[in-house]
């Protein structure tokens, strides 16, 4: 509650992304129509009763689409999230504990991986990998490690020199066991932080994949790839093909952004204004 | 400084190398070589004339052998042959990269002249609801998907101004004014989702040099805010604003693939989507490595623009 009266705007983001969560958990319950039967009497329609924000070309229902549609964003948003961040914090993690010739080796070699445009990176992963969801997943969390890796090693070097480190070491607890009891419990303000930074980014990549045709495949209603198939043919048309999916993603991602600011203000204040 | 200069170059060079490596092995995780692909578009055709494009195109020798004459071609400028257009790669892209750095160069321009205002602006009125705005506002812009933005910009022409961008790719030489109009439109959109992460850091870093003591000074010297703000404290702020440009062409490149393909312009972006799609792996991991070294150069830049702008940057040696 004193969160929200602080930061209103990472409240509000809090309940875009709730209300993301929600749709996502509920899709079932919230759909007024099968998001992939398609009505070939009802192709293009506008905004009615029947269809709350109208049907696609193939006649299915885009609100029910989007809905569905909040599910895959989320699944494949926290997913690659997750994967990108416990992949990065670990190697952040030991590279960071153990220093010296490691440490440099592992910072060149996320270097590289840095290098390239998260985007580029995605692409070429997806590409590489073939369209499917787990595929689609793994891409967007590699270029999430580097980013991941530098947040969490940082945060290590300044524990391991700690008391409490020391006095560890000095009753005599192995390197393992201080890295992953002693060290990773206090890293996990920064890790939070960091996913909810990623979150907006890999839903974004997410989205545009799918525009790109390399993403979440059929049958899954992905709102990216709503964006593609409707996009130059039908936009004219039917305006509402391009803006209420476009309006979703943004939405998410608006929200993810905000949250993250906040959260990055309240749980690591050496972040902030960064 | 020159031994500064030589080692960050070692460094480049090295992360080149190191990327190189990253970017040959990561097309290799493809399932089915060209061949099949070629083949599989073509029909059947017998075993014997698969082994026989397989060597004319290289890929039956081992991948060592593959990676080094892949080394061997970019050192010596050339970057082999395109599969599907049969054609050398450099004679396709060479007439795509001025559209591109076009795009590129309008987009940091219009991303700076967004991004530093909005962020000097929220910086001085911090905390107010001028602030709050200005921060939505560019938070707004970095959700947007760039492709989105694009698509509803040209929506918006359409249905307000009955006026569609044109579709095929206009040069300057054939009509400047359309050709200006069909370059601004895409930059601005990149160029806007850009601007976010300038005006945060612009802000930010406004914020820090507005408490430092010679600002209390100037201000104790009775001078204007105005000049306080943009002859004083600006200056100052300005370093981590020009990391950030540096830092954000690589950003800048992620938002023109999708920005060009949903513009029609035939840029490098677009043709890099394009050689993807259609598996054609010669041109993707030359098109990937020449982006990655326009982005370490830019890095490189950046690095040595420090020197010039903050004299108390000394470089070891």
């Amino acid at each position: 509650m004193r969160f929200a009266r602080k930061k209103p705007l990472g409240a509000a983001g809090g309940f875009l992304m709730l209300l993301m969560l929600l749709t996502a958990l509920f899709a079932e319950v919230l759909q007024t129509h099968d998001p992939i039967a398609t009505d070939a009497t009802a192709t293009l329609a506008g905004v009615s009763a029947e269809h709350w924000l109208g049907t696609d070309h193939l006649g299915r229902d885009i609100y029910s689409r989007i809905v569905h549609g909040a599910r895959v964003s989320l699944v494949v948003g926290v997913a690659s999230t997750l994967l990108g961040s416990v992949l990065g914090g670990i190697i952040g993690l030991l590279s960071g504990y153990i220093g010296g010739t490691t440490d440099l080796v592992t910072q060149r070699v996320l270097d590289i991986l840095q290098g390239l445009p998260l985007l580029v990176l995605a692409l070429v992963m997806s590409a590489a990998l073939g369209p499917a969801v787990h595929n689609v997943i793994v891409a967007i969390s590699i270029p999430i490690i580097p980013r991941a890796a530098r947040v969490i090693r940082s945060s290590v070097l300044s524990i391991r020199e700690m008391q409490y480190i020391e006095a560890a070491r000095s009753l005599g607890v192995r390197h393992l066991r201080i890295a992953f009891r002693h060290i990773l419990p206090n890293t996990i303000g920064p890790f939070i932080v960091l996913c909810t930074a990623q979150l907006g980014s890999a839903i974004l990549v997410e989205a545009t994949l799918s525009f790109l045709g390399l993403g979440v495949p059929e049958p899954y209603p992905s709102w990216g790839r709503m964006l593609s198939v409707s996009a130059a043919e039908y936009a004219q048309k039917a305006p509402h093909l391009v803006m209420f999916p476009g309006i979703a993603i943004s939405l998410a991602v608006f929200g993810s952004n905000l949250l993250g600011d906040a959260l990055r203000d309240t749980l690591d204040p050496r972040l902030r204004g960064s | 400084m020159k031994t500064y200069v030589i080692q960050r170059l070692v460094i480049a060079l090295l992360t080149l190398l190191g990327m190189s490596v990253v970017i040959f092995t990561l097309l290799r995780l493809a399932p089915g070589d060209i061949v099949d692909i070629l083949f599989s578009t073509a029909g059947y055709v017998s075993q014997d004339e698969k082994t026989a494009i397989m060597k004319e195109l290289g890929i039956d020798r081992p991948y060592w052998v593959q990676y080094f004459d892949w080394l061997r071609q970019i050192l010596t400028g050339d970057l082999g042959k395109s599969y599907r257009y049969d054609q050398p790669a450099w004679q396709i892209i060479r007439p795509l990269v001025p559209v591109t750095l076009e795009l590129a160069a309008l987009s940091t321009l219009f991303a700076v002249l967004i991004g530093v205002p909005s962020g000097v602006i929220s910086a001085v009125r911090q905390d107010t609801t001028l602030d709050y705005l200005l921060r939505v506002f560019s938070l707004a812009g970095l959700s947007m998907p760039a492709f989105w933005l694009g698509m509803v910009i040209i929506l918006g022409l359409v249905t307000w101004f009955a006026w569609i961008p044109p579709l095929s790719y206009v040069s300057p030489f054939q009509d400047a004014k359309l050709h200006a109009v069909q370059f601004l439109l895409p930059s601005l959109a990149v160029g806007y989702r850009s601007s976010a992460l300038i005006m945060r850091i612009t802000r930010s870093s406004l914020l820090e040099v507005m408490r430092e003591d010679y600002i209390r000074t100037a201000w104790a010297k009775g001078q204007t805010g105005r000049v306080v703000i943009w002859r004083h404290a600006l200056k100052n702020a300005m370093l981590p604003v020009v990391t950030v440009i540096g830092i954000e062409f690589a950003f800048l490149i992620g938002g023109l693939v999708v920005t060009e393909t949903v513009f029609n312009l035939p840029g490098v972006a677009r043709f890099l989507v394009q050689a993807i799609l259609w598996r054609d792996y010669p041109i993707v991991q030359n098109l990937v490595m020449f982006i990655a070294i326009v982005v370490i150069l830019s890095n490189l830049l950046v690095d040595m623009l420090y020197g010039v702008l903050d004299p108390r940057v000394r470089y070891g040696g």
